[in-house]
């Protein structure tokens, strides 16, 4: 491979003496591991369902090379194109999100998916991204001035989507969405009552959610008190982590997998815990972890505060999900669907997770002091 | 309320107002708090990722205790991991093998009626019917089905079904199959062991509660190679003489180690359920029987021990004996005085009834016990026989016994009785173990080494020129006594369903083994002239048992035979006046 020199003048050249090379490196090992990953879990899974043995594995190769051309592609692109293509996107999710409502495709009892030819796409995975860029564009766009009505739209914008994912309903996307928008705002220097205000009202959304939603009291019930009902998955999950043991029973050995209905998604890191051992597990804790830190890292000298709020936000999105789906593995949250970055089968939220990382790979890339975003 | 970034939330009026240097300072401030805030999410990260490390490390090092909340709920029920059993050679006659259980937990079964459908499509065996209600019932905890095979396994993994999963349990498996089935026994579901050695030496076998330590293997005396043999020929015996079963035996002569034990039919201790109750029974250890004739072995020795008889004494056999409203003949009536060597080379039941009377009820039923054939055997198996003896023991008793008859023992019993007379005169206790120690030495002596002697010549010339012939093995000296007894039917004897046995000894002159072959109403054939009796039917299974057995066993064929044992033994008759019977 030949590298550009410093010197060269070209896109591609500049890109590369100025994007995160590290951040880039860890990304492309985690979608590697993915596809290992996946390719562990998944035959159970499809054969399960009637299908061939590696139907998932090739769809999650077939969505891998989009992928990382999306992310690439992204990276190159200025924080003012990135601020363009996300108010686009934003419209565009936003009319998905409607699609789902009106005429959506309904999988496991939640119609969240829209049928774009043939491909279905899931709106509420590419919502995330794009909303977080808009709300960090108004709240920059209130600091430079004060008359701007920056949280206004930004809160209305966030109510609409929540709103919208609460009908589906998704409510741990709505959670992710939620705990995006209160990073950027405690990172835009939200003063601390509010922050203990939100704080209050996002627990009270909470019981709400808890009081009015039955599958979430359950999901809720049986965290706190797993005898009470049906914590299955749970329980083949923490079984798994237990067979594996430090070595791993070995790829494909696992048998947790055949017992588990998500096991090449939601649950996929319990398989790589029984299967790979527990160091695999603590590299991808790892990888998970210097991705998020080294990104805050990157931007702790960012003097535009759009690119900080907007890499911010991206950041605890990827890190929020790693967190919580691990956690839901390791019975540290209660049961919720949400994939595990890069590394569960899943076209839109791979593809979704892509742009994402391309628009944080292109924030965080070296500039020389240029505000034409801000 | 003086930080002036805070009042960009108040939509405040001092903000408006203030210059653009102003301005300028709270935007630096912004950013600056920007960052403070941004390594407080980082170190919240940071926090979170610690959280996930030390779960995963907890979780990986729990082992197999993660599973353990079904395991407790099976309780007792998992089978126990067993020592292995193996032949004196090593080889492997019981051992375990890891099976997958599957068990379901019906309240995390979503839909009893589908999973029933499903289970009983892989697993037809089940009734969907009571599966239904199974999965139904308001339980944690309810076995589906124990022992699945893999691609049983495989099949019911693959309907992915919750609430269903797989419990390892500890399956016997015998590697021999039929072959030892009545001496090994077998287990049950939950691995205890329900049938001979399995189920006697449970304890030694099964790990005891609370104690998991790996036990060795317990070494039996059997030897396969011998069993098959002793398995084949009597096999061969019932099929060719159509008899209804067999048993057969085959003990060291000096420290009472079973070799063989085999008792036909026999059972696949795989499939008990499907045995009939016949197959499962042990005719060698449990069986008791009237052995008729082989019991002059003892008459004999026991009339020579006491001296109440000698070699060189006649005995009248001229005519049928008559106690009471009891007839006693002999089948192969010499209608005169006979020498003790024709007593039991003619099998004279008046001879054997005379020498017994001379003894006396008392000294022969004090003698039986000695020898070990009134009380049970002390056998390390579950199915060990009570021997039937007459109570009271009459003088009519008496002269039956003399013949064998009116008295029942076991087929190892009686081996090993007569494993004590020839092997010198000291006692056998017959075992199916091989590292007992110190059995010969604790053997009393039974009868003296002179009377052995005269037993293991009355034996050989028995094979060489009386009823024996056909179980001769050229080259191993086999001595030995045919035993034709009628079986007791409704209302008496009945005189054409026989139990015919033969009980050999080889080397005769030196004896290392005792064989013991018993066939259970045979039939005559043409080859015998329609003979069933033992001498036609029983004798050439003992005979070719040996000729096979004894190279297997190290036992040199030829070698010298001390000289011939009719002259010792009957020194005033004629060399051949025996051939012509």
């Amino acid at each position: 491979m030949i590298l550009p020199t410093r010197a060269d003048p070209s896109v591609i050249g500049k890109w590369w003496w100025t994007v995160d090379r590290w951040m880039l490196v860890a990304l492309v090992a985690l979608s590697i591991l993915g596809i290992v990953m996946v390719t562990a879990a998944s035959p159970a899974i499809a054969e399960r369902l009637g299908l061939e043995s590696f139907h998932f594995v090739r769809r999650q190769f077939v969505f891998l090379m989009p992928a990382l051309a999306i992310m690439i592609g992204v990276s190159l692109l200025s924080p003012l194109a990135i601020r363009r293509l996300s108010v686009v996107g934003l419209v565009l999710t936003l009319l998905g999100l409607l699609a789902t409502v009106v005429v959506g495709h309904e999988v496991n009892g939640a119609a969240r998916w829209v049928k774009l030819g043939p491909l279905v796409v899931q709106p509420s995975e590419f919502v995330k991204p794009t909303l977080a860029i808009v709300t960090a564009w108004m709240l920059a766009e209130r600091h430079k001035d004060e008359d701007f009505p920056g949280y206004g739209i930004a809160s209305a914008l966030v109510l609409v989507v929540l709103a919208f994912l609460v009908m589906q309903p998704d409510f741990g996307m709505a959670v992710v969405v939620g705990t995006i928008f209160f990073a950027q705002l405690f990172m835009a220097g939200m003063p601390t009552t509010w922050v203990a205000v939100l704080v209050v009202a996002g627990l009270g959304g909470v019981s709400l959610a808890y009081t009015l939603l039955p599958h979430v009291t359950s999901r809720i019930d049986r965290f706190l008190d797993p005898a009470s009902g049906d914590s299955y998955q749970i329980d083949k999950s923490i079984e798994a982590f237990a067979n594996g043991g430090v070595l791993g029973r070995g790829p494909g050995e696992g048998t947790v997998k055949l017992a588990l209905p998500d096991a090449h998604s939601d649950f996929i890191f319990a398989v790589v815990g029984e299967e790979f051992g527990l160091f695999a597990g603590l590299t991808i804790v790892a990888v998970f972890a210097f991705i998020v830190l080294r990104g805050f890292y990157r931007i702790l000298q960012e003097r535009n505060i759009f690119v900080l709020l907007a890499t911010g936000g991206l950041l605890v999105q990827f890190g929020a999900q790693a967190v919580v789906n691990m956690g839901v593995n390791m019975r540290l949250l209660p049961a919720k669907g949400i994939t595990l970055p890069f590394i569960s089968y899943g076209g839109s939220s791979l593809l979704a997770l892509a742009l994402a990382m391309g628009m944080v790979l292109g924030l965080t890339r070296r500039r020389g002091g240029w505000g034409t975003a801000t | 309320m003086s930080d002036p970034h805070e009042r960009l939330f108040t939509g405040g009026l001092p903000a408006r107002l203030a210059n653009s240097a102003h301005l300028e300072g709270a935007r630096k401030k912004a950013v600056e708090t920007g960052r403070n805030r941004l390594v407080i999410v980082a170190a919240v990260f940071a926090c979170a990722f610690v959280v996930l490390a030390g779960r995963l490390v907890h979780l990986s090092s729990m082992g197999d205790a993660g599973s353990a909340g079904p395991v407790a709920e099976g309780g007792g029920d998992i089978s126990l991991a067993r020592a292995e059993i193996v032949d004196r050679n090593g080889v492997l006659l019981a051992s375990d093998l890891t099976t997958a259980s599957l068990y379901a937990n019906p309240l995390q079964v979503l839909d009893a009626a589908e999973a029933s459908d499903k289970i009983s499509r892989v697993l037809p065996e089940l009734d969907r019917g009571e599966l239904f209600s199974k999965l139904s019932a308001p339980n944690r905890f309810v076995w589906i089905k124990r022992h699945l095979t893999p691609r049983q396994q495989h099949a019911v993994n693959a309907l992915g079904l919750p609430g269903f999963a797989f419990l390892e349990e500890q399956k016997r498996v015998y590697p021999q199959g039929n072959l030892v089935a009545h001496i090994v026994g077998y287990t049950g579901v939950d691995n205890r062991g329900l049938a001979g050695i399995e189920k006697r030496l449970d304890e030694r076998l099964g790990a005891a509660a609370g104690d998991d330590g790996a036990r060795p293997p317990l070494r039996l005396s059997v030897d396969v190679r011998v069993q098959h043999v002793l398995h084949h020929q009597l096999a061969l015996a019932v099929e060719k003489y159509r008899a209804i079963g067999a048993t057969g035996v085959v003990l060291d002569a000096d420290d009472g180690q079973i070799l063989a034990s085999v008792s036909l039919p026999d059972f696949d201790p795989h499939r008990v359920d499907r045995a009939s109750a016949d197959s499962r029974f042990n005719r060698a250890s449990l069986g008791v029987y009237e052995m008729g004739s082989t019991f002059k072995i003892f008459t004999v020795a026991m009339a020579l021990e006491l001296g109440t008889a000698d070699l060189a004494d006649r005995i009248d056999a001229r005519k049928p004996l008559r106690v009471a409203r009891f007839m006693i003949r002999d089948d192969h009536a010499q209608e005169r005085w006979l020498s003790v060597s024709e007593v039991f080379t003619y099998s004279s039941n008046i001879g054997a009834a005379r020498m017994a009377l001379e003894v006396g009820a008392e000294r022969q039923r004090e003698f039986l016990e000695r020898i070990g054939l009134l009380g049970r055997a002390s056998l390390e198996i579950a199915e060990i026989g009570r021997p039937i003896a007459p109570d009271p023991w009459r003088k009519i008793s008496t002269m039956t016994v003399a013949f064998g008859h009116g008295i029942a023992v076991t087929p190892i019993q009686m081996a090993s009785a007569v494993a004590s007379l020839v092997n010198g005169g000291t006692r056998v206790t017959p075992t199916f173990i091989a590292d007992r120690r110190g059995v010969r030495a604790t053997g009393e002596r039974v009868v003296s080494d002179k009377t052995s002697q005269a037993i293991r010549l009355l034996m050989r010339l028995n094979v060489v020129e009386g009823t024996g012939k056909k179980a001769d093995a050229p080259g191993y000296f086999v001595g030995g006594k045919t035993g034709t007894a009628e079986k007791v039917g409704a209302g008496g004897y009945r005189r054409k369903a026989l139990r015919s046995s033969f009980i050999g000894v080889f080397p005769a002159s030196k004896p290392r083994y005792v064989v013991l072959a018993m066939l259970d109403e045979p039939q005559g054939t043409k080859e015998t002239f329609g003979f069933a009796t033992a001498g036609w039917t029983a004798a050439p299974v003992v005979g070719r048992v040996i000729e096979r057995a004894a190279p297997l066993l190290g036992i040199e064929i030829g070698g010298e035979e001390e000289e011939e044992p009719s002259q010792r033994v009957d020194p005033g008759r004629k060399g051949r006046q025996l051939a012509s019977f």
